[in-house]
């Protein structure tokens, strides 16, 4: 366990300042895996690029989960895939934070109805924080959706979400 | 004012022990601010989300090794190219020998050189950079019913 | 290049006579309809045969007709590279119904390689058994997956792996 995290119960100005210096620094490096599983990694590729240049955002794509922050579903998730993506998941470092680009893994998208290999939306399989719409989403969208990942990180607090501590608590039980 | 006197070795030792500090601050930092939650799944090895196969203690061809030598003698060839390009035409140095210096450096180096591909030559000569190949021949391969000749038509039909 | 009435003559004065129930000349390429049993010997006549030489599979495709009809094809698409001839050869199969064994074809990776992956693919997909195949595994689909996707009454799992199919 870190020394900090979770040792706080209560808000106050201390808390307040080191959550705004921890919060500002996970915000500014959010290193995303590279992570394309059909047309929407063109996409992704393309917001990496100069033109559109992901990195002032402080966001270099990583090969390696354990290096990385944000996991960019970009595209079809198939239940073949499907292990491999919770598995992923659950082997980035933690705080880590899933956007689902694109209507496949937003939903299923043109899979929906008739798609008996698609998982109908990668939130079936991993919590989500950022959907961003689009077939595929342009970079721009992107690019709005990871600031708005931002601006949630933004309002994150050292004291540990009461959700993610009931299930601790409930754990510790059993 | 106290003029502090650092001498060369001194300026080395500060950065030695910056980039130790740098390194240190940041995995304490780290460590004090992580969340630290493993799970069986999280603690495997990252196989791009696989299975994993086998042990990592496998076997490599000693050919890699012998090739990384090889690679090794070459990039110490530039690290010593690096300080020559520096003094190779220092103005002063060709002054006082009226021109004769960089010829001295430039034969010099040229004879480093030279040492160097007759190193090379030699593990060439010595079979150390043949891989082996695996023994395919195309006439063995293409084995199907239909002679060749046929074949031969066709490829001059569509030039 | 030879037409289809020409390459179905010659074909069958290779084997002794029309090995083939039927023929179809408006198909683009020209079919032949044949029964499984007989899928080899005309595969082996139509790679071998001097002047035919049929030595590229180009595809292979599976198709369901439904419960009703009760039937099942396995159509394989010829070309032969040095004439440049064409044809379609279909095997019509009886479909199994529940807790019947799979349909039957043999295997034609004898002939051609390519075959291996297109009978997998086949096999995964429609639920055709290739005999002779030295490795039926499912190609596209993860091996625990129940049923063949593309028959006509497919009804998908409710569950894989603890998720949710259906939308």
């Amino acid at each position: 366990m870190g020394l900090l995290d979770q040792k706080f119960n209560s808000g106050s100005i201390i808390i307040t300042r080191v959550d705004d210096l921890i919060n500002w620094a996970r915000l500014s490096s959010m290193f995303p895996m590279t992570f394309g599983l059909a047309c929407c990694a063109m996409e992704f590729m393309s917001a990496g690029t100069t033109v559109y240049d992901m990195d002032r955002f402080g966001m270099a794509p990583r090969a390696s989960p354990r290096q990385a922050d944000v996991m960019i579903v970009a595209g079809t998730v198939t239940f073949k895939m499907g292990d491999r993506v919770r598995r992923l998941y659950e082997q980035m470092a933690e705080p880590r934070y899933v956007v689902s680009m694109g209507s496949c893994s937003n939903c299923g998208g043109p899979y929906w109805a008739h798609g008996y290999h698609v998982v109908k939306g990668v939130d079936r399989i991993i919590p989500v924080d950022v959907y961003v719409p689009g077939c595929p989403p342009r970079p721009e969208a992107l690019i709005g959706g990871l600031l708005k990942l931002q601006e949630k990180i933004r309002n994150e607090t050292l004291m540990a979400p009461k959700a993610i501590e009931g299930w601790l608590a409930e754990s510790e039980k059993v | 004012m106290i003029k502090p006197e650092v001498s060369a070795y001194g300026e080395i030792l500060i950065f030695v022990i910056a980039g130790i500090l740098f390194i240190v601050g940041g995995l304490v930092t780290s460590w004090l601010i992580r969340p630290k939650r493993p799970n069986p799944e999280k603690s495997t090895t990252y196989e791009s989300g696989e299975d994993t196969v086998g042990l990592a203690w496998g076997g490599f061809p000693v050919r890699f090794y012998l090739l990384a030598i090889i690679f090794l003698l070459f990039e110490v060839e530039i690290l010593f190219l690096f300080p020559w390009a520096v003094v190779f035409a220092h103005e002063g140095l060709q002054e006082a020998t009226s021109g004769l210096w960089g010829w001295f450096a430039v034969v010099e180096m040229f004879i480093f050189l030279l040492i160097l591909a007759l190193a090379l030559a030699y593990a060439w000569a010595s079979g150390f950079l043949d891989w082996p190949r695996p023994d395919w021949e195309p006439e063995k391969a293409a084995s199907g019913p239909v002679p060749k000749h046929l074949y031969d038509q066709f490829n001059q039909t569509i030039k | 290049m030879m037409d289809f009435e020409a390459l179905t003559g010659k074909l069958a004065e290779h084997l002794g006579g029309p090995l083939w129930t039927e023929t179809d000349p408006s198909a683009t390429p020209g079919a032949l309809i044949i029964q499984p049993e007989n899928l080899l010997k005309i595969c082996e006549a139509l790679q071998k045969t001097e002047g035919l030489y049929f030595d590229l599979l180009s595809c292979i495709a599976g198709l369901d007709n439904g419960p009703e009809k009760g039937s099942m094809e396995v159509i394989y698409i010829l070309h032969s590279i040095p004439y440049g001839h064409k044809i379609m050869l279909k095997v019509m199969l009886t479909r199994n119904k529940d807790q019947e064994p799979l349909p039957v074809v043999p295997s034609v990776s004898g002939f051609w390689k390519t075959a291996l992956w297109h009978e997998r693919e086949v096999y995964d997909l429609f639920g055709i058994h290739f005999e002779g195949h030295p490795d039926l595994r499912r190609i596209l689909l993860p091996s625990d997956w129940e049923g063949h996707p593309l028959r006509k009454d497919y009804q998908h799992q409710e569950k894989y792996h603890g998720i949710k199919v259906a939308y």
